[in-house]
């Protein structure tokens, strides 16, 4: 236990006295006691006698420190220490204690605020030109040296993009079509023209739907997956080797992945459009419609050119999602957060881009009469 | 010591990041076939110097010369060409942790040259012999020890034979032993291949044990605080710090 006797001398003295253990636990007790003896009389000269302290720790040195530094009028000082007290007192420089040990983070004028961040878009962007410059090359390149792909490299992927996204795709999408089917059909229903549903479940998951759902469920999959792997590798130093060996991270790292989602996407989404449809019909039985008359329906209302406009995105699609995943990977900076940050950014980034690219494509179909 | 031609030339070299200089008029010479070694403490601006060396980050000013070729003007199939003669052992090891060791090694092979199957298989059982590594060849690194994982990454980098090898850190993280064995390792390449090493540290058992010549930075002056043999730096030195460093003295200013 500790304590603190607090005597005034007759020649105009404070004694604070300490005694016993002083270490976490017990510092407690006597902290605000004995710095109210000091504040109450500012003009006091105080003695703090520690010849009675049998042991001290961080916390009790730490008392001794900040009754030393206290800032009033009249000195403080310590007395009598122990020379094992003493030993871990003198190591501390009361000066370098007095630093601000949160110092407030330096805040920019706004004008700087905004150059920086101007700065840091046009850095990005310029970064983004390079990147799109070099994957073109590199797919270029392994298109007239396929021998240069590393196949290997590029089947493990598909194995990944492909065969284990497909249960995720195919579950999203049944219960797409399911939904869709249903909701549209009950209102339908009121006026007879529930067989009508085929036609607009047709067009919508061929056209739209399918395509796009499944790029999003790979963005968030596979794009994120992309981001990571580079990302991990980045902070590994892995990249820098790759560098130092002279060969190219685009065409080693990225151009594996493109060709991969390039491969797997589309295929993806015939699996996807094949299953919504499926969902739909299954629910057009519980409405009293045979399958045979909803694909009979379906087959009337769309025709090649809806598959192929919905198909085509696809690739698009996939090109973009790998793109900006491999991108953020290999623009991840140093640090365990880092990691996260891309891959988080390239589902971000890579969504928004599907969003504003599948509007082009609707608006070039609607121009061209597609 | 070796007293070959220089194979690196470092040219007034000021390095740093986003312009911020960390060093700045840095001048030295490689010479070939010497262990040099680049030392000074945390912060110093080692590892940064060495990334600089082999071109990974542009400099703020300098040239750095490997074998007579400016790395810090090369772009493109010219650099790539500079940098098949320069092998790199990073701090972490960075071997390529999808792949096995041989597969690791074979790597550069394959992208290089055009050597059959049976010969890139016999190279990479080579050099994974040759650090020690032959029977853990078919392991991912994940499934290896630190050391190995630096041995590992040796072998990696003298797959194409590289008259010049860089080592980032080498015995960073690894106990006494395997840091002695890897000392011994490197002095043993240098003696029988004539590899010329470059390599950071600041662990000065290794520095007694393999290094020729020695540089120091400082990160108060931001250059080079000493250069030469480090028994006579610390034995002869002016300048007191640098004895202090390689007596491993703290004063209150160095602790």
């Amino acid at each position: 236990m500790a304590s603190l006797v607090i005597n005034d001398t007759p020649d105009g003295h404070r004694m604070l006295a300490l005694s016993g253990r002083l270490d976490a636990t017990s510092v407690s007790s006597i902290w605000d006691r004995a710095h109210r003896a000091l504040t109450d009389a500012p003009d006091r000269p105080v003695t703090v006698d520690a010849a009675d302290v049998e042991y001290c720790d961080g916390a009790g040195i730490a008392l001794l420190v900040d009754l030393a530094s206290h800032p009033r009028r009249a000195p403080v000082e310590v007395v009598r220490m122990r020379a094992a007290v003493a030993t871990l007192y003198n190591q501390f420089d009361l000066a370098n204690l007095e630093h601000d040990l949160d110092p407030p983070a330096p805040r920019l004028p706004v004008v700087e605020e905004v150059g920086s961040a101007t700065y840091g878009l046009g850095r990005d962007l310029r970064n983004m030109v390079t990147f799109v410059g070099s994957l073109t090359s590199a797919l270029v390149y392994a298109i007239v040296h396929p021998r240069s792909v590393r196949w290997k490299d590029v089947f493990r992927i598909c194995e990944r993009v492909g065969a284990d996204g497909l249960p995720i795709v195919a579950l999203i999408s049944f219960l797409l079509g399911l939904i869709l089917a249903f909701q549209s059909a009950v209102p339908m229903k009121r006026f007879g023209a529930e067989i009508f549903v085929a036609d607009l479940l047709g067009l919508s998951v061929l056209r739209e739907l399918g395509p796009l759902m499944t790029a999003i469920l790979l963005a968030g999959r596979s794009g994120a997956a992309f981001a990571a792997e580079i990302g991990t590798m980045t902070v590994n130093q892995e990249v820098d080797a790759l560098t130092t060996m002279g060969l190219d991270p685009v065409r080693f790292l990225v151009t594996p992945r493109i060709i991969a989602a390039l491969l797997m996407t589309p295929l993806l989404t015939l699996f996807a459009n094949l299953v919504a449809l499926l969902g739909g019909a299954l629910t057009m039985q519980t409405f009293s419609i045979p399958l045979v008359t909803f694909f009979h329906e379906l087959d009337s209302a769309v025709d090649l050119t809806d598959f192929l406009a919905g198909w085509v995105k696809s690739f698009v699609f996939a090109f973009l999602i790998a793109a900006v995943g491999c991108l953020r990977g290999l623009q991840t900076s140093a640090g365990a957060s880092a990691v996260g940050d891309s891959a988080t950014r390239a589902v971000v980034s890579g969504i928004i881009l599907l969003v504003i690219v599948d509007g082009i494509f609707a608006v070039a179909y609607f121009v061209l009469d597609i | 010591m070796p007293t070959g031609d220089p194979v690196i030339t470092v040219q007034d070299l000021a390095v740093g990041y986003d312009d911020r200089a960390i060093l700045e008029h840095v001048s030295f010479d490689v010479r070939e076939g010497e262990v040099f070694v680049i030392l000074g403490g945390s912060g110093s601006g080692k590892s940064t110097l060495l990334k600089h060396m082999i071109g990974l980050y542009p400099p703020i000013s300098g040239h750095v010369l490997i074998q007579g070729r400016d790395i810090t003007e090369a772009d493109g199939d010219e650099r790539r060409d500079i940098l098949r003669g320069v092998g790199v052992m990073y701090q972490s090891g960075a071997l390529f942790g999808s792949m096995t060791l041989a597969e690791n090694v074979r790597l550069p092979l394959e992208e290089y040259t055009m050597l059959p199957r049976a010969a890139i298989d016999l190279i990479a059982r080579m050099k994974l012999e040759l650090v020690g590594l032959d029977q853990f060849s078919g392991h991912l690194p994940s499934e290896i020890s630190g050391g190995m994982q630096k041995r590992a990454a040796i072998a990696r980098a003298m797959a194409l034979d590289p008259p010049i090898l860089f080592l980032d850190e080498p015995s960073a993280g690894l106990d006494p032993i395997t840091s002695a064995e890897l000392d011994a390792l490197i002095r043993r390449l240098q003696q029988t291949l004539g590899v010329t090493f470059v390599i950071v540290t600041h662990e000065l058992a290794s520095i007694y044990a393999i290094a020729d010549r020695v540089i120091m930075l400082d990160k108060r002056t931001r250059g080079i605080a000493a250069e030469g043999d480090p028994r006579k730096l610390r034995d002869d030195s002016d300048n007191p710090w640098v004895r202090q460093f390689f007596r491993r003295e703290a004063t209150a200013e160095t602790a």
